[in-house]
């Protein structure tokens, strides 16, 4: 008699009313439907947060916001605004270093382990880049700062002497580089803790490479690299497009191995062999978070709420890079 | 990452507070009738100490935190039904945490702004508001890394011009002048300073403020800025003293007690160049007038002057307060603070971190004082 008033939406579960089963597929539903709204709602209540607790601050941006929080200064160019500014430059700049240096080092990896590498070899390799990915970034940052900066100082001073010319690579004042605490450092480090996130992701992507594409292209005389540019790129681009967005969502919220390694300042200077020129918005709120007053906690948000919509930005990007790509790609 | 770790340590001191007022729940009675005769003689006091028991969480500045270690343990030794807890969020937060009414008591290396003290009439008992207790002296040193050479004389204007880059190196007439027979190489200075916003910075810029004749151009800061080209900034104290140590030709400015075997500057004082010493640290305290917004003469906001002429003290020197209401609605939570406090005030209190932390004790009538106005905090 009821059953004529369900809605058909539901009528699959009844079909199947008598068998054991039933119940427990009704349970497993709605469970997997509840974890996949939760992230849904933590997005949104992330969200919500991040915008309640910055509005005093962007609020009163305008008027004595300076007065009540000390590390903004109307005054000397560093209002709230000023200073985001700053540090979305600084956070985008180091991490577009890091992915420079970190992705085609990556694919290399990926690629060698996938098309290149002995087997045996391969499987050690492979978990030895997966052990990387598990070393926490304060190690990454103590590393940094105690061995590689010292190391690189010299490098610094050869590339300052001989390209000093080029923006990028000017030296300070002194034209000596006194310092090797500087974005390109903190660059460099960024680049080495992402490369395990981008190299294993690529190197599943490669694998999945149909084996009877690769045997064609090898048919039709093409040499390996040429086989991996006709077959193996062509069918893992999006892959490779998600992994470096991976890569660059780790970059751009990292917080500890910056603020160990970077000498931090707030301008907008291409000189990435300066310090005190560049700093990150994760990092920038660590360091004015404990002595930060009320107010000045809401400052912080506010840039906590910048990093948040760029990761979005990045992301929304990916995801629109991946599915324009996705019909060329051998994967459909 | 570190926020984390903070909040974690927020929720372990929160679950164990919890499991704690479940145990007393049961002594709350004696406790009461026990405190209430603090004042009593030495022999009734030690029965008071046997039966105060409950949990007392304080949050506050960072540069205390060793000093607080040792007060907390010796406490605990002398009371074992009381746990103390300390978080070291930094002064903001624990300033932050007390006017919400989160702690008790918080410890903070300045002072609170006119705001904050309205705030803290409202978060108190009754209407006189929150006090400060100078508890914590240290004095900063001015640390540097040059071979062979333990100790030089500057004179604060000096010191302005070397952290603000108008001095760039250690042979300038200025430094020599002042270092008859010291050999000082023609190597460029690197300033080092703390990147993170911080206590000792604030003090370390006052000073270049004051004592300096306006060769600082700046205004005191937590967050140190400078136009020296030749600059690098350190996260935390320990980095300050690592980038000077490993850096030949470094200059920064860090706790005294971490100096370690570094090079240290004396500082001019009136006509005479004084080393840092814990006696001095306690001298400038004892020397400095209270701050114009202090609420009332139990509150110890010290204006510390750092441009005095005696030369016994020196003026580069921290003072970390614990921050106290000056009425508390709960009896057991007012018996709990100036037990404490009393004890962190107290001879014993000031040698424990004088031992652990390297900070200089109170003097005796300073120490004296702080215990009369806690005698007069009341419960209401």
């Amino acid at each position: 008699m009821t059953t004529t008033e369900q809605s058909p939406g539901t009528e699959p579960a009844s079909d199947y009313g008598t068998h054991p089963g039933a119940i427990a597929n009704s349970i497993f539903k709605y469970l997997s439907t509840g974890a996949g709204s939760l992230i849904l709602v933590t997005l949104a209540a992330v969200a919500t947060f991040l915008l309640v607790e910055a509005w005093p601050a962007i609020s009163a941006a305008g008027g004595d916001l300076g007065d009540k929080v000390s590390f903004i200064k109307p005054e000397d160019g560093q209002g709230l605004l000023e200073i985001i500014g700053f540090l979305v430059y600084g956070t985008v700049l180091i991490s577009v270093i890091a992915l420079l240096i970190g992705t085609p080092v990556s694919i290399g990896i990926a690629l060698f382990i996938s098309h290149f590498a002995p087997r045996r070899v391969a499987q050690g390799l492979g978990y030895l880049i997966d052990l990387l990915a598990a070393v926490p970034s304060v190690v990454y940052g103590l590393w940094g700062v105690a061995v590689l900066v010292p190391f690189l100082q010299p490098f610094y001073q050869w590339l300052a002497d001989n390209f000093g010319w080029i923006p990028l690579f000017a030296p300070p004042e002194s034209g000596e580089v006194f310092t090797g605490r500087v974005a390109l450092s903190a660059g460099i480090v960024l680049a080495i803790m992402i490369i395990p996130i981008i190299s294993a992701v690529s190197r599943e992507v490669f694998l999945q490479t149909p084996k009877l594409h690769e045997e064609a292209a090898l048919a039709m005389g093409a040499t390996r690299w040429e086989m991996i540019r006709m077959a193996v790129f062509p069918f893992g681009r999006s892959g490779m497009i998600g992994a470096t967005m991976l890569g660059l969502g780790r970059a751009l919220g990292e917080t500890m191995a910056v603020l160990m390694i970077i000498s931090p300042g707030l301008t907008f200077s291409s000189h990435i062999l300066q310090p005190n020129q560049h700093n990150t918005i994760a990092a920038y709120i660590a360091l004015q978070f404990p002595e930060a007053n009320a107010l000045g906690v809401n400052s912080l948000i506010t840039m906590g709420l910048a990093l948040f919509l760029i990761t979005l930005l990045v992301n929304m990007l990916a995801r629109w890079v991946v599915s324009r790509r996705s019909e060329f790609s051998g994967a459909n | 990452m570190k926020l984390a770790i903070r909040t974690g340590a927020v929720f372990t001191a929160a679950a164990l507070s919890l499991s704690l007022a479940a145990c007393s729940a049961s002594n709350e009675e004696p406790a009461d009738t026990a405190t209430s005769e603090t004042a009593a003689e030495a022999t009734e006091t030690t029965e008071a100490m046997e039966s105060l028991s409950g949990n007392l969480q304080g949050a506050g500045a960072s540069s205390q935190e060793s000093g607080m270690d040792a007060w907390r343990a010796s406490f605990q030794e002398l009371y074992p039904d009381v746990t103390v807890g300390y978080d070291p969020v930094g002064s903001g937060g624990g300033i932050e945490q007390f006017l919400s009414g989160a702690v008790p008591f918080a410890g903070s290396d300045g002072l609170l702004d006119a705001e904050e003290y309205a705030t803290a009439v409202e978060r108190c008992d009754g209407d006189g508001g929150a006090y400060h207790l100078p508890m914590y002296i240290s004095p900063v040193a001015v640390i540097f890394n040059l071979e062979g050479v333990d100790s030089i004389n500057l004179d604060a204007e000096t010191i302005a011009n070397i952290f603000d880059g108008k001095i760039t190196t250690w042979d300038d007439e200025a430094i020599a002048s002042q270092n008859e027979g010291v050999e000082l190489p023609s190597s460029n200075i690197t300033v080092v300073f703390r990147s993170d916003s911080s206590g000792t910075s604030d003090n370390f810029t006052d000073y270049l403020e004051q004592a300096s004749n306006g060769a600082w151009p700046y205004e005191a800061t937590k967050e140190f800025s400078t136009a020296a080209s030749q600059s690098v900034g350190a996260d935390g104290t320990s980095a300050v003293v690592d980038t000077v140590t490993s850096t030949p030709g470094a200059i920064g400015y860090a706790d005294a007690s971490r100096a370690g075997s570094l090079g240290t500057v004396a500082l001019k004082v009136g006509e005479e160049y004084v080393p840092f010493s814990p006696e001095a640290a306690a001298n400038i305290v004892a020397a400095s007038p209270l701050s114009e917004d202090a609420n009332g003469e139990n509150d110890l906001a010290y204006a510390i002057d750092r441009t005095t002429t005696d030369s016994s003290a020196y003026p580069l020197t921290l003072v970390s307060y614990h921050i106290v209401c000056s009425q508390y609605d709960d009896e057991s939570e007012r018996a709990l603070v100036t037990a404490f406090e009393k004890f962190v005030a107290s001879a014993d209190g000031q040698a424990a971190a004088a031992s652990a932390a390297g900070s200089a004790p109170l003097s005796d009538e300073l120490s004296a004082h702080v215990t009369a106005i806690l005698d007069e905090i009341a419960a209401g």
